[in-house]
């Protein structure tokens, strides 16, 4: 018997449960991103019949670090940049928790960008939210890896002499097996690839837009969108490489421009996730390893016995 | 050293298998019935360079390097630097032989290979010869390895030699061969072996030379073991079943025994992009209900402060180790020193919440570390066990009943889904995970994925069920609640049954030596001496650096008029540990101090000792010590 019995419950649910019964209201700003996020997410969680207790949400540091404060599940609220080697090591450590990590833009393409391109390399199977506002929100409006080139602020004075990151482009050649964006002004389909995401088998990158209506009055409203997988100018395949870096390189550029492109952008179902490719070269157990901690039956090996012998 | 000893030094370039070569000959000794320690010396380099290993061999327990030793093995540098004796790094080539002859003590042997090494390369090489009553043996042993196997086999011809000339049975060393090499090898090994025996002892007199080695007969079944052996085994003992790391020397030594272990005891070892993801991956698999652990040396460590600040915050059980290196920055890679005690006792913001083991002894090491992840555990608390490169890589024989031990796989202070229904929950269904009033300070966990069990872990301060809070009342509160449980685990390692310090010589001594980590050795031998030499001293190596062990330093510092702290730094850190958590005994306490990239040899402590603390009026030797005196002096 597990001793973990919220993880594959069959049940039906529902997006209250991931509301928290105590103090539910977010502080973010009225017209902020975040409640985009949340929504989504919760949508998304419903859906997939999870519950509270079965997912663990790691987020980082900003604003977008609260949203496990305001979704009701296992939470680990980290440290700037750091929720991602966090949550894939809860993911080895049980691999029947549904992990999803969340950060901004700051936190996940600056000071946190290792951890996203090894997370990215290594395919690891869990879902990554980053909340793109082309800003640092809490600490009040400085210019980010995602802030257009110009860009001025109290710590650029001068407008920024860098080019922005290219997030997608850079989470495909980093090994991301599920590559996405979407807007909060899209709740639905935000909500649609929240769920593809979390079901994916593999690690699933979601730049998420989401407008600071405080600290980047000049940004867009990410409105109106283009959804590139139901747009009729669009014909794209999903499982085509080529075409999705072209097309990230396209939607990248735009958004500079004043066009909003979203949707599924690249998807490699193929791919082994890193738990399966860890078990394939048995450097990971086939139960989830923190079950072991609880089973009262299970003989704990002793290095006298296993590993002495070659030092006598 | 006596005559019941030998000190045996293989000397070459980096990269020509002196490490192997020396780890066989040490183990072949042991088993053959006699104590071993060795102590390695090497560049940080990949080809070439001066490498040496000591194997110091006794038939009476031997815990520390000596002083100088008696037989030189010189073998040729493979990979040496150009031959110019102006270079930055001099003459490469002469090195295993220019290198090795200052230590090299009176009556001493020396063997090197004519086939590579030129002893008219050596400055006044055979005036020293004479001066010293040195014996020199030239064999070509390279020649011997190509004709029978091949060139790197000459190593090989120089253990035949050692044994022909230090009187040790040929079939001690043979038998391992047999054990250690494969079939392809082995025969090819063996007629090196032997021809190198033969030729030394039909052209040289075998016999002259003092330098022999005794016979012995251990107690107990001996293991050879290192420090890092010891680390690794002791975390696999506790259940540790997750290690996260990035390679830096020389911690890279424990992350490799785990890495090569965890897999055929179903656990997962982790290598990562940088040390602030290897010490998070910890955190993460310990907060999933996996025993976990990291480490890394002085620089890799310097980026885990905000994981284990987070750790601290958080109350997530975990162990890190840190294998000092000597620094600052990348410093000397290779080489031991003590000065990273204060970066990891203090590193990362807001007051320090943290345990600290500094083992002396390769048992100490598996002793510790298995303490260090009971109170992780226990207290939800990150432990650290700081080591050097000295203890991680020196080989020791040891008892194998030492590690005859049950495991622990306990998660310690950890709920079950049945508990968890009873538990305290707030409105929203939470679980209160930190609650003010709990028992020594620990407030019992639950593990993702428990029904009933969630909260949520922040590094924000926070309220019961996890939730931010600048709140000053509910700050107090947790701030007390976290440290209180400082003072719990001090009073549990204060009510434990022995002491993990380490009491040596007379009680009822005038005079003390207190020394950290992995000197505690090297001071007792001293002390050894001393008291042999009339002197009244006694020793104590402590362990405990966090929380310190106030009670039993102060008792001993109490008995004794005047003591010195042995310690492998420049600014005498575990000193000044000890005058800020007694606040006195300033005046007692002076501090030899060594920082050259050598660990300590007794007699340097010696005449440390003999010099300052008892004003017999001696210099001290050299200028590769350092003495500091007292407060007041």
């Amino acid at each position: 018997m597990s001793a973990f019995s919220a993880i594959g419950e069959e049940r039906e649910s529902n997006r209250d449960e991931f509301t928290p019964g105590l103090e539910p209201q977010p502080t973010w700003c009225p017209g902020c991103g975040d409640f985009g996020v949340l929504k989504a997410l919760k949508g998304a969680a419903a859906e997939l019949g999870l519950s509270p207790d079965s997912m663990l949400l790691c987020t980082g540091i900003g604003c977008s670090g609260k949203l496990n404060s305001y979704f009701e599940s296992y939470g680990f609220h980290t440290i700037h940049g750091r929720s991602l080697p966090i949550a894939r090591a809860a993911k080895l450590a049980n691999t029947g928790l549904t992990v999803v990590a969340a950060g901004g833009d700051g936190d996940g393409y600056g000071i946190g960008g290792n951890h996203f391109v090894h997370s990215a390399r290594e395919n690891h199977d869990m879902t990554y939210i980053v909340f793109n506002n082309e800003i640092f929100g809490l600490t009040k409006g400085q210019t980010s890896p995602t802030s257009p080139k110009g860009h001025t602020s109290k710590t650029q004075p001068h407008g920024s002499a860098k080019d922005p990151i290219r997030p997608l482009s850079l989470s495909l050649t980093a090994g991301s097996s599920y590559i996405a964006r979407t807007a909060a002004v899209n709740p639905n389909q935000a909500k649609d690839i929240l769920v593809e995401a979390i079901e994916h088998d593999g690690f699933s990158h979601i730049d998420f837009l989401t407008q600071c209506p405080t600290w980047n009055k000049d940004a867009r409203q990410y409105v109106p969108y283009i959804d590139v997988n139901e747009s009729d100018d669009y014909d794209h395949d999903v499982h085509d490489r080529e075409a999705a870096a072209s097309l990230m390189y396209e939607t990248e550029s735009k958004l500079y421009e004043g066009e909003v492109l979203t949707g599924r952008y690249y998807v490699d179902d193929e791919r082994p996730s890193y738990q399966q490719e860890k078990r394939s070269i048995g450097e990971l157990p086939e139960e989830p390893l923190a079950e072991r901690y609880f089973d009262d039956d299970y003989e704990w090996e002793r290095s006298y016995d296993m590993f002495l012998d070659q030092h006598r | 050293m006596t005559d019941q000893e030998l000190i045996w030094r293989i000397a070459g370039g980096s990269g020509d298998g002196i490490a192997s070569t020396s780890q066989n000959f040490a183990k072949a000794l042991m088993r053959s019935g006699l104590n071993v320690f060795t102590h390695r010396h090497y560049p940080s380099r990949i080809r070439g360079g001066h490498t040496y290993t000591e194997v110091r061999v006794s038939d009476r327990p031997v815990k520390s390097r000596g002083d100088g030793y008696n037989f030189l093995l010189a073998l040729g540098d493979s990979f040496a630097r150009n031959p110019q004796e102006h270079a930055y790094y001099g003459n490469e080539e002469a090195k295993p032989l220019s290198e090795n002859l200052d230590e090299l003590v009176e009556g001493g042997v020396i063997v090197y290979d004519s086939g590579l090494l030129d002893a008219s390369e050596v400055p006044d090489f055979e005036e020293r010869v004479a001066e010293n009553d040195w014996h020199v043996f030239d064999v070509d042993l390279r020649t011997i390895a190509r004709e029978h196997g091949r060139e790197v086999m000459r190593n090989t011809a120089g253990v035949a030699v050692t044994c022909a000339v230090a009187g040790i049975d040929p079939e001690v060393i043979k038998s391992l061969m047999r054990d250690a090499m494969s079939e392809q090898i082995l025969e090819p090994n063996l007629a090196v072996f032997d021809d190198a025996y033969d030729t030394v002892t039909e052209e040289y007199d075998v016999d002259a030379p003092s330098v022999s080695v005794p016979e012995g007969e251990q107690d107990e079944e001996p293991v050879l073991l290192s420090g890092s052996d010891a680390i690794a085994y002791a975390a696999l003992d506790e259940g540790c079943r997750f290690i996260a790391g990035y390679p830096m020397t020389p911690w890279t030594e424990v992350f490799t025994i785990m890495s090569k272990n965890l897999p055929e005891v179903g656990g997962i070892s982790e290598q990562v992009e940088d040390e602030i993801a290897a010490a998070a991956l910890a955190l993460g698999a310990s907060h999933a209900g996996v025993k976990a652990m990291s480490g890394s040396s002085g620089g890799g460590f310097a980026l885990m402060s905000e994981p284990l600040g987070l750790a601290e915050m958080t109350e997530t059980p975990v162990v890190l180790v840190e294998a000092m290196r000597a620094g600052p920055s990348t410093g000397m890679p290779t080489k031991p020193e003590q000065a990273d005690l204060e970066h990891v006792l203090y590193t990362s913001q807001g007051d320090s919440n943290r345990v600290v083991f500094a083992p002396g002894t390769v048992e100490e090491a598996y002793t510790q570390t298995r303490r260090a992840f009971q109170l992780a555990y226990d207290y939800q608390i990150p432990s650290i066990v700081i080591y050097d490169q000295k203890l991680g890589g020196e080989l020791v024989s040891v008892p194998a009943s030492h590690f005859d031990e049950e495991p622990n796989p306990s998660l310690g202070a950890t709920l079950t889904e049945a508990e968890l229904a009873e538990a305290p929950h707030d409105d929203s269904g939470k679980f209160n995970r930190f609650q003010y009033d709990a028992e020594n300070g620990v407030s019992p966990r639950s593990i993702p994925g428990q029904k009933g069990g969630r909260f949520l872990a922040t590094g924000n301060e926070h309220m019961p069920a996890g939730h931010i809070s600048e709140d000053p009342t509910n700050r107090v509160n947790q701030v007390n609640r976290r440290m209180q449980r400082l003072a719990s685990i001090r009073a549990e390692l204060d009510a434990d049954e022995g002491s993990h310090q380490t009491y040596y010589g007379p009680e009822d001594a005038d005079y003390g030596i207190m020394t950290w980590g992995s000197q505690q050795g090297t001071v007792e031998e001293a002390v050894d001496r001393l008291n042999a030499d009339g002197y009244s001293v006694k020793a104590i190596g402590v362990s405990e650096m966090m929380p310190y062990p106030v009670e039993e330093v102060s008792a001993f510092l109490e008995s004794v008029e005047q003591c010195l702290v042995v310690e492998m730094n420049a600014s005498a850190q575990f000193r000044g540990l000890t005058q800020k958590e007694l606040g006195r005994y300033g005046e007692k306490l002076s501090s030899l101090l060594k920082y050259n990239g050598n660990p300590f040899e007794p007699a340097e402590i010696v005449a440390g000792f003999a010099a300052r603390i008892a004003e017999d009026g001696e210099e001290l030797p050299g200028q590769q010590t350092k003495f500091v005196p007292a407060a007041g002096d």
